[in-house]
């Protein structure tokens, strides 16, 4: 296991910033529940079009999900990188989950352009305000996150980042899971089930 | 108060800042408080001000002191600032001076990012406040019900200072929480196991597991708001097929687990208060842990109580009505257990002691109007009158503000070195529990009597002259009752006697340290025995006056204000519909917290 520099004693042995950041996703399941209840409860309820059926387009959604989780497994193997004090592949893997990112991103941008040009807007209707908060809340997360990992790739790339870092590179893939995690729900309870 | 001279703090290398800047730029979690402490009470007296205008616009029938807009923004103003801007802050005073020290640490797990919940908190209070100044103070109620709050019923900036002031607010409280959570799982002393800590430290750590869960909720219906208001969605929009009562739910979900934040660091203070002026350990220690424990668990359970009016049929209205009343349980069974630690004790009547006897009493008489709200019939008639706002302070203030005091004057020769006049003391108790009753007794009758809250006025036809003036006599007692503890905090400054590490012959760590404490806390880390380590029969090691090495103090950072301040300018620039200002101030908060991560910082 990955453990920090600074080994203060801890009443887990668990590194605090480990511990807060743990803490931290569970209060954004509150905040990414909240948003995803809301889009339920509302489901159906619009009183004009479009309507989910008319507009969401899976196959291509399909593919933007498994750019986000080949991105999952791009930061696992960074971890694994830095782990064993692999230099190259760090910065190989920190760059193509980086990248993967902004492919996802790219595609998030690509739908919602349509969208509008195809007549829904975050006014539009209920499905239009639901369907665009609740995914570019979590756009802009996998945002922060991409802008997070190019801070790591630029470390790296400054000598900065080996093995005693490690748990920097842990936390932040923690929190990619995180975001990949939630476009899976997304994508099931928005996209897969209508 | 701490001293404010500017020579180096024993143990530790010699600050290069002067007085003034050492506060602005400091981490160090007992400073912190005492900024919490200083700042919420100002706050208080500003949430009390308003409330004294209230009541005097109340003293008579058809009262002219205030229009009925004012009246809006002050009853607004009242609960938002009382609730978030006093209550909260003067317990997170308490979370931040006392909890490192009951567990014997040297700090909070990340004292940077304390001092950054200060900041955001002040600023917060001050953006919410400067409202004021632009003549748009909130006016829709401290929980502001949608679709009032839309642009169509709420034009100009009221409901906007009101979201704005809120969202900053709440990430302060997040990030304090994840502070106070990671801190008390993990900073603590070798020995003190999780059964072991006080319960003045459980209920904090209880608390903020609260605040980490419930103000996301708040922030979303918050976002839904500002989009409504800022970009025209659809969330509140009944037009648009959407439902008014999505803001109820999501409020409450958040509110109700809200007051048991509320609630719970204050009977943490009263579970330490007891058994010292009653010289005799906590009854039923695990008890009260896991009563606070099933009372956050259950808190999530009862949020539509407060919505008994509103049509959600009778399988919803039984169901929370159930869920209320159960959880009355081990609320009752905290109380009967602080009665069973002074039962046969030798009791002390201090100040303190005063606060938190008279917290059962008044909490007790709380509750019981609690309980009778809980029935969905009764509450048809209670809800929306005097009744509920005569609940709630017996709660609120008779619970959680009379909480804190006993907090205040059981700590304060901590904090201070010096021990607040008893004399005093007593007087203020007295004249706050007789100002308290006459004040909020009253309003029982006057609700069920018939009249509303939130209104400005009222015909003497209803017969409710005579109460109502009561009333207005109680709040103006109790203002006097405040200034009396302010003439206490000042008498203190000169003459207050000096405390010594322990005046009151306390059971736990932060009275084995000298008052108030060196920078550093500890001399050396304490190895925990027991759970009343100095009551216990196993001695505890005694800790050295002295460090044996010289321990190192962090000297500070000025990135956590820096970041509080970019935020209030985005929130600043939210306010004037200038995405540029937003914009700027969001690239502003991303600078200042790269610098933040990168200074060399040594916790």
């Amino acid at each position: 296991m990955t453990h920090a520099v600074s080994v203060h004693h801890t009443s887990t042995g668990l590194d605090s910033r480990k511990l807060a950041f743990w803490t931290f996703i569970g209060s954004e399941c509150l905040l990414f529940g909240t948003l995803i209840s809301t889009y339920l409860v509302y489901k159906g309820r619009s009183v004009t079009g479009p309507t989910p059926q008319e507009i969401l387009n899976i196959p291509v959604t399909s593919v933007s999900t498994f750019d986000l989780l080949m991105s999952s497994l791009a930061m696992v193997l960074a971890l694994a990188a830095v782990t064993r004090g692999d230099k190259v592949w760090v910065r190989i893997w920190l760059a193509t989950t980086a990248v993967l990112g902004l492919v996802f991103l790219g595609f998030q941008v690509y739908e919602f352009t349509s969208f509008v040009h195809e007549g829904l807007t975050l006014t539009t209707n209920l499905f239009g305000s639901t369907f665009f908060v609740l995914t570019g809340f979590h756009g802009g997360h996998v945002a922060v996150g991409v802008l997070w990992l190019t801070t790591l790739l630029v470390r790296s790339l400054q000598g900065k980042l080996g093995p005693e870092k490690a748990l920097n590179v842990e936390i932040a893939g923690l929190y990619w899971h995180f975001v990949d995690v939630v476009w899976i729900v997304i994508f099931t309870v928005v996209y897969l089930i209508q | 108060m701490a001293s404010s001279a500017a020579e180096p703090l024993p143990g530790t290398a010699g600050t290069t800042h002067s007085a003034f800047w050492s506060w602005i730029a400091t981490t160090d979690h007992k400073r912190i408080g005492i900024l919490y402490g200083v700042t919420a009470f100002g706050f208080f007296l500003v949430g009390g001000l308003e409330a004294l205008l209230i009541r005097w616009q109340l003293a008579r029938p058809d009262n002219d002191i205030v229009s009925a807009e004012t009246f809006n923004q002050l009853f607004t103003m009242h609960g938002t600032t009382m609730v978030f801007l006093a209550i909260m802050p003067l317990s997170a005073a308490f979370f931040n001076y006392i909890v490192p020290l009951q567990i014997g640490a040297r700090d909070v797990a990340f004292p940077r990012l304390n001092a950054f919940s200060y900041w955001v908190f002040l600023l917060g209070g001050l953006f919410l406040n400067a409202s004021f100044l632009v003549g748009a103070a909130p006016n829709t109620g401290w929980f502001g019900y949608a679709n009032l709050t839309s642009t169509q019923f709420s034009r100009g900036l009221h409901v906007d200072f009101w979201m704005l002031g809120l969202q900053i607010l709440g990430i302060a409280s997040i990030a304090a929480g994840i502070n106070f959570i990671v801190t008390i799982v993990n900073l603590r002393a070798p020995g003190m196991r999780l059964m072991r800590m006080p319960v003045f430290t459980w209920m904090t750590l209880v608390t903020q597991f609260l605040v980490v869960t419930a103000f996301p909720v708040i922030t979303i219906a918050l976002v839904f708001l500002m989009f409504d208001r800022l970009f025209g969605t659809n969330f509140y929009s009944v037009a648009a097929g959407g439902d008014v009562l999505l803001w109820q739910h999501l409020f409450w979900l958040f509110g109700h687990p809200e007051v048991y934040i509320l609630i719970l660091p204050a009977m943490g203070i009263v579970s330490e208060v007891i058994p010292t002026f009653s010289r005799k350990p906590l009854f039923g220690y695990a008890i009260i842990v896991y009563s606070g424990i099933l009372i956050a668990l259950l808190g999530w359970g009862v949020w539509s109580h407060h919505m008994f009016s509103v049509g959600l049929g009778p399988i919803a209205d039984s169901i929370f009505s159930a869920t209320t009343m159960f959880i009355a349980i081990p609320t009752g069974v905290k109380i009967f257990n602080w009665i069973a630690t002074m039962w046969g004790g030798k009791i002390r009547l201090t100040a303190a002691m005063l606060f938190a006897v008279g917290f059962i009493a008044m909490f007790i008489i709380g509750g019981l109007s609690g309980v009778m709200h809980s029935s969905p019939p009764a509450d048809l008639q209670q809800t929306d009158t005097y009744f509920v706002v005569g609940h709630i302070h017996y709660v609120l203030v008779g619970g959680a503000i009379f909480g804190l005091f006993a907090g205040i004057y059981y700590w304060w020769p901590k904090m201070t070195g010096r021990l607040l006049s008893e004399t005093l003391g007593k007087w203020h108790f007295w004249l706050m529990f007789l100002g308290s009753n006459l004040a909020f007794f009253p309003m029982h009758f006057i609700g069920l009597l018939g009249m509303p809250r939130r209104i400005y006025t009222y015909d003497t036809v209803l017969g409710l002259d005579t109460l109502n003036l009561v009333s207005t006599i109680g709040a103006f007692v109790i203002g006097v009752a405040v200034l009396v503890f302010l003439s206490n905090v000042w008498w203190t400054r000169r003459h207050g006697p000096f405390a010594g590490n322990d005046p009151w012959g306390g059971a736990t760590l932060e009275w084995t340290i000298p008052s108030p404490p060196p920078v550093y806390n500890f001399t050396e880390l304490p190895q925990v025995v027991s759970r009343l380590p100095r009551w216990s029969v196993t001695q505890m090691k005694a800790i050295p006056q002295v460090p044996p090495e010289p321990i190192h103090a962090p000297g500070g950072s000025y990135w956590p204000l820096v970041t509080a301040v970019c935020i209030v300018v985005i929130a600043t620039g939210a306010i004037m519909h200038s995405l540029w200002v937003v914009l700027a101030a969001v690239a502003a908060v991303v600078i200042s917290i790269y610098s933040w991560a990168f200074e060399p910082f040594e916790a």
